[in-house]
């Protein structure tokens, strides 16, 4: 029953087919954290602005993004890109696109609830000192609020690494799909997913240990 | 653009009338699976992360701790994958099962190792005293957590449990990976059929935001009506998809 | 009624009871007192097993709490604890709270258990409030309700534990009312308290604890209160803080 054979896993292997689809979800894991903690952060300030006009717009591309799968945003970009820009697209490049955007509500999300769980007294001090809202936020909420929620911004990141693996849906070449091809190729799928789920565990649970280290350390300062 | 909502009407040949009929069918499907997968994931989820805070048994502590690490760990589509192609391939009886049954059991355990985690923390933010109280009125550690523990755990987690029950929707979606006719496999063959991409896209997309909605709405009424008088909790985050 | 013998305790490293033995014999109303972080609340806790103890014996009504093989949910739904922080149930309504372990732990059926709870809510003045929830009550109430859950119970003794300081100042006198009519009816009592005019008005004896889990002083309670020459100096020291602030 058990007749596992795991002789195709090696060197070669790796480099031919796995490497180059982990590069990629690295690379799209990496751009779509920073991209998404950059519109991310602008749209919690747009949230909190307390002007409608901002408030809005922001509140329904969060909420939108949010009660979406991640499956159907990523067709949606891969269908609509190529008829606004009027040419087609790479699956990779839609990729990086669509996890940009889609990440950008979640870190929002989280930042917004970082800059709340600033003590109101702060921002008040920072304005008692003159400090214009650009200053304020730059100067003093912003860094608090940062540290704070570093520990869940890293735990997004973790998710979104195995988020990364949805591309499959457009075709993109992710490190699933390295997999999956060289099992297809070798005609051992069964290896090739356990693999796989060995490799994206070793990863991600050693990541998740690292931020809890990092949790218990802010813990402290705190 | 034009707007072609006609093709709803049209006959796609095969099983379905319309095209409208098969995007209510995959709507069903869609919601079947996740509500089963739900179910088990809320049976399990609220068992393992229960077990992970018996102090006296560190062989569950460690069992649980290892479940929800082991399906946390892995991306959901590559647990449906495995369910799909490597377990039936491991233990041959399982190869009768069909593609519907597997994607609940993947769905429903990848969740239930989120669920354990908020069980975990819910029962872990409760006062050291009411295990204590519970305990000085001659109840067993299961009286205890029947009828003291898991009913105040389980109303401090139910805003997080509502953000779980909302992304078991949208994560039923990556059950087209292994061809279960749900809305997502929907979108992607009616698109490639018709062309009419943005129509097909607009009406899936809609369905899935009805279904967050009504979970959202339902659960509204159910936080309102296990609410405790006079108690007021502290406000509980959820992140993740 | 309860006996422990040379109990010592550590929480890792730090020794939080050490090498205590005192004796409580039935009716007898025993005040427990010393300063903070002297063991005392961790010792009532010990006398139903609430905490664990790494060496010493402890015995109440003859049976061994420190024997693995004891039935501690048995024995325990025959002492009463009164907690700081009261931990009445707060999902539970105050008749719930009251009838909860005597339907699921003695097997008493629920008209029975309301019956006899109810009889304790009005004993404590709050029958009329049977049917709010815990939140909804001040807390000189939840403890006043959390004395009558425990009362409930037919218990054989019944252990305090700083039943009063968690209290605004104007609700503490509700608490030991009931507190001194159940002793006066020969209740057996073991109070942790600062109270100290509750230990002089009701209590037969007084046990001081210090910092370390030590016990220093146990002794009546006129010898106690009536001559303070006789005392240690640690425990001078601890009555001039609390009785002349």
């Amino acid at each position: 029953m058990l007749d596992l054979d795991f002789s195709f896993y090696n060197w070669a292997m790796i480099s031919d087919f796995v490497l180059k689809g982990f590069y990629f979800s690295l690379v799209l894991t990496l751009i779509a954290t920073l991209g998404g903690i950059v519109l991310g952060t602008l749209l919690a300030l747009m949230r909190l602005s307390e002007k409608p006009f901002l408030v809005w717009p922001a509140l329904v591309y969060v909420n939108g993004m949010r009660s979406i799968p991640l499956v159907m945003v990523i067709l949606w970009f891969f269908l609509l890109v190529p008829l606004i820009i009027g040419q087609p697209i790479g699956a990779e490049i839609s990729a990086v696109v669509t996890f940009i955007a889609f990440e950008a509500a979640y870190f929002s999300e989280i930042i917004r609830a970082g800059i709340q769980s600033i003590p109101r007294g702060q921002v008040m001090a920072g304005e008692a000192l003159g400090m214009t809202y650009a200053q304020n936020m730059r100067l003093v909420v912003l860094p608090q609020a940062f540290r704070n929620m570093l520990p869940v911004m890293l735990t997004q990141t973790i998710i979104l690494f195995q988020d990364t693996s949805l591309v499959y849906a457009i075709g993109a070449y992710d490190m699933l799909k390295g997999f999956e091809t060289a099992g297809k190729l070798f005609g051992r799928p069964v290896e090739a997913y356990l693999l796989a789920a060995v490799v994206y565990f070793v990863i991600c649970y050693s990541l998740s240990r690292l931020v809890r280290r990092l949790h218990q350390k802010i813990a402290i300062i705190r | 653009m034009n707007w072609d909502w006609e093709i709803f009407f049209q006959d796609p040949g095969g099983q379905h009338t319309t095209y409208l009929e098969w995007l209510m069918s995959a709507w069903g499907w869609t919601l079947s699976v996740s509500l089963l997968a739900l179910l088990l994931a809320l049976l399990m989820g609220f068992m393992i992360g229960t077990l992970r805070t018996l102090p006296k048994h560190p062989g569950w502590v460690l069992f649980g701790t290892g479940w929800t690490e082991l399906f946390r760990n892995i991306p959901l589509l590559l647990q449906i994958f495995l369910w799909y192609h490597v377990i039936p391939a491991l233990v041959p009886p399982l190869k009768e099962l069909s593609g519907f049954v597997l994607v609940v059991l993947a769905l429903g355990f990848f969740t239930s190792a989120r669920i354990s985690e908020q069980v975990y923390s819910g029962i872990r933010a409760l006062p050291k005293g009411q295990f204590y109280a519970a305990q000085a009125l001659g109840m067993t550690t299961w009286q205890s957590y029947r009828y003291v523990i898991l009913p105040r755990a389980g109303r401090i987690i139910l805003p997080p449990l509502v953000n779980e029950m909302m992304s078991i929707v949208k994560n039923s979606s990556v059950a087209f990976a292994v061809s279960v006719s749900e809305l997502t496999l929907f979108a992607l063959q009616v698109q490639e059929e018709t062309a009419r991409g943005v129509e097909v896209y607009l009406a899936v997309t809609g369905l899935y935001v009805v279904s967050a909605l009504a979970i959202n709405l339902l659960m509204g009424q159910i936080e309102r009506r296990v609410q405790i008088p006079g108690l007021v909790l502290p406000g509980a985050t959820g992140g993740g998809h | 009624m309860i006996e422990l013998k040379q109990v010592s305790k550590w929480y890792g490293a730090v020794q939080v009871l050490n090498d205590c033995s005192a004796q409580i014999h039935k009716g007898e109303v025993v005040v427990v007192c010393g300063p903070s972080g002297s063991g005392k609340s961790t010792l009532i806790k010990t006398i139903n097993a609430l905490e664990p103890i790494q060496q010493g014996e402890i015995w109440v009504d003859s049976i061994p709490l420190h024997d693995p093989k004891t039935n501690l949910p048995k024995l325990r739904s025959r002492v009463g604890m009164v907690f700081q922080h009261f931990e009445l149930f707060p999902h539970l309504s105050v008749t719930e709270n009251l009838t909860l372990a005597q339907v699921k732990v003695l097997g008493r059926s629920l008209d029975e258990a309301k019956k006899h709870g109810l009889e304790y809510l009005e004993r404590v003045g709050l029958i009329a409030h049977k049917d709010k929830f815990p939140g909804q009550l001040s807390g000189g109430q939840q403890q006043r309700v959390a004395i009558a859950r425990a009362l409930s119970m037919d218990p054989i003794v019944m252990l305090f534990d700083e039943p009063t300081s968690a209290l605004d100042p104007e609700m503490v006198g509700e608490v030991l009312d009931v507190m001194v009519s159940l002793a006066k009816e020969g209740m057996t009592m073991v109070v942790v308290t600062h109270e100290m005019g509750f230990a002089r008005k009701v209590s037969n004896r007084v046990i001081f604890m210090d910092v370390g889990g030590r016990i220093l002083e146990d002794c009546s309670r006129d010898e106690f209160f009536g001559n303070p020459d006789a005392r240690q100096p640690r425990t001078r020291e601890f009555l001039d803080k609390i009785l002349h602030h």
